[in-house]
Formats: C-alpha cells, structure tokens, sequence
C-alpha cells in the first residue's frame, strides 16, 4: 500500500511540473488569441481591454496559474476562447475518443508483442527468429507518419476501409451490432497504424528479456522435470521476464498517446490531436494546456496501472514494499 | 574487427546518402520553386530503353506526356516523339553547398521536361524538390540532435559533477521531461511560439523546439557516466595534484562520456528529421515555397490528392534509406562499447 502511495505522490508531482511547465512557456508567448482583433477596425480597444479582463489575461502571471489551477481542482480547465466555452467538456468529448484509440492499440499491440516475443526468443537464433527479426527491423525503419499515409493511401485506392471520421453518417439508425461493426471498421486503419508502428519495439524488448530469462538453471530444472515446453515458455519464462516488460509498458502508453496525436491528424479521428492543432494555430492557448495535461494524466494512469501490475507480478517488490 | 568493419559499412551509407542531399543542385534536373503551370500533377514518367518498335537507341530516353483525349487530368504517353535523355547537362543555376555556382546537372532533356517523379499542384518538379527539402530536413535534424546533445551534456555534467540538490533538481526536472509524451511537448512548445514567420526564422524555430524536447535522456545517461568515471583513480589522482573542477571535467571526464554521446546522436538524429517532418506536415513547421521532406507531404491532407495523385505520396520514402543507415550505425556504435553483452533493448523512440 506504501508503494502504490509513494507511486501516487510521484505521478502527482509529475503532473504539478506539468501544469507549471505549460504555464509558464505560455507566458512567454508572443502574442495571445485576442491580437488578431486589434487587427479589426470594428473592435475598439476598449472591448479587447474587456474581453482580457474577463479572462484575466491582464493579471500576473502567478495570479492566473493559482486561478487555473482552482479551476482545475474543481473539474475545469479553463476557458477555451475560441470556443467560448470551458475547455474541460470540449476536451473531454474529444479525449474519449483518443482514449479509445489507444487503449484498443495498446492492448493489441501487447496481445500480439507477447507471443512473437515469446516464439522469437524460444527459437533465438533459428529460422523463425532470423525471419522475425527482420521483419521488425523493417517496420522499424518506417516511420509512423509515412506508415499512416502510407495505409490511408492503400485504403482510399482500395476502398476497403472508411477514411477519416469516428462513424458513419447513418450510425443512428444502425441496430447495436451493426453500430459496432461501423465503429470497428472505422477503427482499424488507425490502430493497425499505431500497433505496426509500437510493435516492433516491444515485440524486440519481450524477445530480448526472455531470452535472457531462458538460460536461467532454473528453467533447465524444470524442463528436467518434465514440464511441457508452452506451459514453461508462457508460464515460467514470461513471468521471469515481467519486470522489465511491465516498465516498458508504461513507456510504451506514452509512445503510442505521441503516435495517436499524429494518426488523428492523418486519418481524421476525432480525438485530441486535430483539437489540439486547432488550438495552436488559433493560439487558444488554455486548450493546449489542458491537452497537454490530460496527455500527462493519461500517461500518469498507464504508469499507475504498470506499477499495481508490477506490484502482482512481482513478489520482490510486494516484500520490499511491506517490509518497509 | 567485423565491428570496425560494421561501423565503417554503416557510415559510408550515410555517407553516400547526405553527399546525394548536400549536392542536391547537381543531382536535381530543375530548380525546386521552378514551376511549370500547364503541367499540374503530372504523373511520374517512365524512362525506356527499347522503344515501341523494338529498337535500341543506346541512349535511354523517354516519351513526353499529353493529355488523353476527352479528359482534363488523365496523362499518356506521346510514343511519336522520344525524348533522349542527356547526361551532365547545363541547366537551372544553383550554388553548391551555398557557396560554389553552378549549372551542370547529372541529367535532363534537350526540348523537353523531365519529371521522373512527377509534379505537384504547380507543375514544379517533385524529384527536385525531394532533394532539395532533404537539406532542410536532414539539417534541422542534425541542427536539433546537436543543440540537445549539447545541452544534455552539460546538464549531465553539472548533475553529476556536482551532486546534491543540483543532481536532484535537474533529475527530476528530466524525469517530467522524459514523462511527457514527445509529441505533446512539441507540440506544448511550439504553441507557444509565433506561428507566421519567415521560412527562415520558421527553421530555426523548429531547430530550438526539437532540441529542446530531447535533453533529457542523454543528460541521464552522461551523468550516469561522470557519477561513475569521478570516482576513478586517475580523476582522483589528478584532482589530488590541484586539478581545477573545469580541468578534469573537460580533461578527464568530458571524454569518456564521449561513446554515450555518438550513440544517442546517431539514435537522436533521425529521430529529430522525423519530428521536423512531423511539425512541417501539420503545418508548424518551414512553411512554403522553401520545401521540405514535411511540408511536401502536407498536400496529402486533401482528400482529392489522396485519391488521384499517389505520386504525391513519394516524398515520404525518402526518409526510410536515411532511418536505416542511423539505425544500422547506432547498433554499431553500441555492438562496439559494449563488446560483450549487445544490447539489443536500444530504445528507439524518444518517449
């Protein structure tokens, strides 16, 4: 229970250095969303003068921090100019989106990391793993933004997948299953984008830490008693080989939060990334921060979860943890 | 020995490939902002050998392309007139590396245009344009891996030289750099910069915020390095005789972090081409007529493009020979610190 405290109180001054970060590069902007209305004869200076107020955009800059940062303990994110509206809600809708994108990617990536993994390491060295190698090292060499175009090109020629979009535009009047199916179908070019892009790293680290673990004597031990190959492999050696895996999969939240960013943008998901360059490019600079930190918070619950996984797997930690 | 021998592959085919962006002006039949308006994505051209009747001219040439009867967009080939295709002609000025001028060309055509790669919405020449957005690219990436290795080696030296709250600040303060997923720290910093600038100003700007982004993990592992190498005999003994703290940082300790450094700037550079690509693909990076490897791509957004004009998806490839070679160098540097024991858990991404 300390453990998980001291992993909560981590994941709380890391979102605090954060918020703060943001803040403070936001300070140093030249030039904030209300600018471009000097440039309009119609608004006088006074309105822009009354919007600014409104928005405390004329305080000091500590002064608005400790303002957000009571915004955001009260649920809130600030206020979106160009939207005009609070920018929790707005971040909220298009953060379910995301969210969605890169759990499905996540979990799909690992649930086919893990065997390859797993075969590439038992047959270090052989055909198989040659073959597997080369085929990560050749998925590692494209880069995410050219395998996005790349796919969104391939399924635009061939028709075989939607492009762009969460649904269809008849999706209200689809029966349940049929939502579904539209929902999946949508989905599958950009988290076939996302886990062709995340695979090769994690299917490279699960084989390099099995591996290591194979030549454990106590794994010879077992094969001497006459335990099957797949319960030793998955059950043994996987188990042996978690820790660093785990770690990894924390990192790997936060590689694939940056891919999704980038694949929204491509294939015109509704999710944070389109919202967020919106944001920037319209200086809506509350909404970025608020992306940002709901990027870190995301990141901070996936860190969270590899710790409680980290916690179960690994009875090391669970001593250390209780003998404190 | 077959490390060496690795290593040495491995650097002449980057080699190779920077010399054929460097010389971009020589390899490009035309000029890059060259546009040719009655040609409005033209699909790439076809160089033959043998012609329609079977003949072998010695001299590779091409078939000019028209417009197919009855149509607006689709193109054929003209088989009436064969174009040959001449080699170090004279052309476009350009001045190599900035500085030398010249015109001569490896290839081009007499009366007719050549586009190999075909041509974007102003009819200017994609090929060219390809090896000239390379130099912006490969520069910002190379600009980008240097100010962060730059800056991450002395904030590793200064958090493990010093220690104490130093180390402890500026390690935390890596730690929420590391944490941040790399694209929404871009994405943070360049926000908060001004968006309509100069393709200049533009280059430089995206220089900064991707050396910025990656100090982070360098400067862990140069501390990891000093923390390690101060404890030393030799640094103790030259401390011993009166070295200065700026001696034996520069003397003794800047050396040995010397290896963690070429490795992290041969895994960070293509990373940071990457990044630029990224940011001028959306529009927030080296904006146009100046092109680059991103900003080449971003015609792509239209869905139109996406269905007609495949050809326009080419500039993408570029980058896959130049990840290749840093990949390939990278695990070479790291097969050669560490003879022992190859470390394949080299972490390829930033985050």
């Amino acid at each position: 229970m300390r453990y998980l405290f001291r992993r909560t109180l981590h994941a709380l001054f890391l979102l605090f250095g954060v918020s703060l970060l943001t803040f403070l590069f936001s300070a140093l902007t030249p030039g904030n969303y209300f600018d471009e209305m000097r440039l309009n004869p119609q608004i006088s200076p006074e309105t822009i003068a009354a919007l600014r107020a409104q928005y405390q955009l004329d305080r000091p800059l500590p002064i608005r921090y400790i303002h957000w940062l009571n915004a955001v303990a009260h649920g809130q994110l600030g206020f979106s100019f160009a939207y005009n509206s609070p920018v929790g809600p707005l971040l909220w809708s298009r953060a379910r989106n995301t969210l969605l994108l890169t759990i499905t990617a996540t979990l799909l990536a690992w649930l086919l990391a893990l065997p390859l993994g797993v075969w590439s390491a038992a047959k270090f060295g052989r055909a198989p793993d040659r073959i597997l190698s080369w085929t990560t090292a050749a998925l590692m060499v494209v880069p995410d933004l050219v395998l996005a175009l790349g796919l969104l090109i391939l399924a635009v020629r061939t028709g075989w997948f939607p492009t762009g979009g969460l649904v269809s535009l008849s999706f209200d009047a689809l029966s349940p299953l049929q939502k579904l199916r539209d929902l999946a179908s949508h989905m599958a070019l950009p988290v076939t984008a996302l886990v062709l892009a995340a695979l090769p790293m994690l299917v490279r680290h699960v084989r390099a830490s099995v591996a290591e673990v194979l030549e454990a004597p106590f794994l010879r031990a077992a094969l001497g008693h006459g335990i099957s190959h797949r319960k030793l492999l998955y059950s043994y050696a996987l188990r042996a080989a978690a820790n660093p895996l785990i770690s990894l999969f924390g990192f790997s939240v936060g590689t694939l939060l940056s891919g999704s960013l980038l694949v929204e943008v491509i294939m015109s998901w509704p999710g944070l990334g389109p919202l967020l360059l919106e944001a920037i490019l319209a200086r809506d600079f509350y909404v970025v921060i608020g992306g940002v930190l709901l990027s870190m918070i995301f990141l901070v619950g996936g860190n969270l979860f590899a710790d409680l996984l980290l916690y179960w797997a690994d009875p090391r930690i669970r001593t250390a943890a209780s003998a404190k | 020995m077959t490390q060496h021998r690795k290593l040495a592959r491995w650097l002449i085919v980057l080699a190779a490939l920077h010399c054929v962006i460097v010389a971009a002006g020589f390899f490009a039949p035309y000029s890059p902002i060259e546009q040719d308006r009655d040609r409005p994505y033209l699909p790439p051209m076809r160089v033959h050998i043998i012609d329609a009747h079977g003949h072998f001219p010695f001299r590779p040439f091409f078939y000019p392309l028209r417009l197919r009867e009855n149509s607006f967009d689709q193109y054929e080939e003209d088989p009436a007139t064969a174009v040959p295709l001449r080699f170090f002609v004279h052309g476009a000025s350009y001045r190599l590396l900035g500085v030398v001028p010249s015109h001569l060309h490896l290839f081009g055509a007499a009366n007719a245009r050549i586009y190999l790669l075909g041509t974007d919405a102003y009819g200017r020449d994609q090929l060219s344009r390809i090896l000239f957005g390379g130099q912006v690219s490969l520069l910002a990436g190379l600009l980008g891996a240097g100010v962060t290795l730059l800056l991450g080696a002395l904030i590793g030296l200064a958090a493990g030289y010093y220690g104490d709250w130093r180390d402890d600040l500026l390690m935390r303060a890596a730690e929420l750099f590391l944490a941040l997923p790399w694209l929404y720290l871009l994405f943070a910093l360049r926000a908060f910069l001004p968006l309509a600038v100069s393709p200049l100003e533009a280059f430089l700007l995206v220089v900064v915020v991707i050396g910025m982004v990656g100090w982070a993990r360098p400067a862990r592992l140069v501390r990891g390095v000093v923390l390690s190498v101060k404890e030393r005999d030799f640094v103790r003994a030259a401390r011993g005789f009166g070295a200065s703290d700026l001696y034996l940082l520069r003397r003794h300790i800047l050396p040995e972090t010397s290896s963690v450094l070429l490795t992290q700037a041969a895994i960070l550079v293509p990373q940071f081409v990457l990044a630029e690509m990224t940011l001028s693909f959306l529009g927030l990076g080296v904006p146009e007529p100046v092109s680059s490897w991103g900003n080449l791509l971003a015609s792509l957004q239209q869905y139109s493009v996406l269905v007609s004009y495949w050809w326009m998806y080419l500039p993408a490839l570029a980058i896959i020979p130049f990840f290749l070679g840093y990949l390939g160098l990278a695990s070479a540097l790291q097969e050669r610190s560490s003879p022992y024991k190859i470390d394949e858990k080299s972490s390829w991404t930033l985050s």
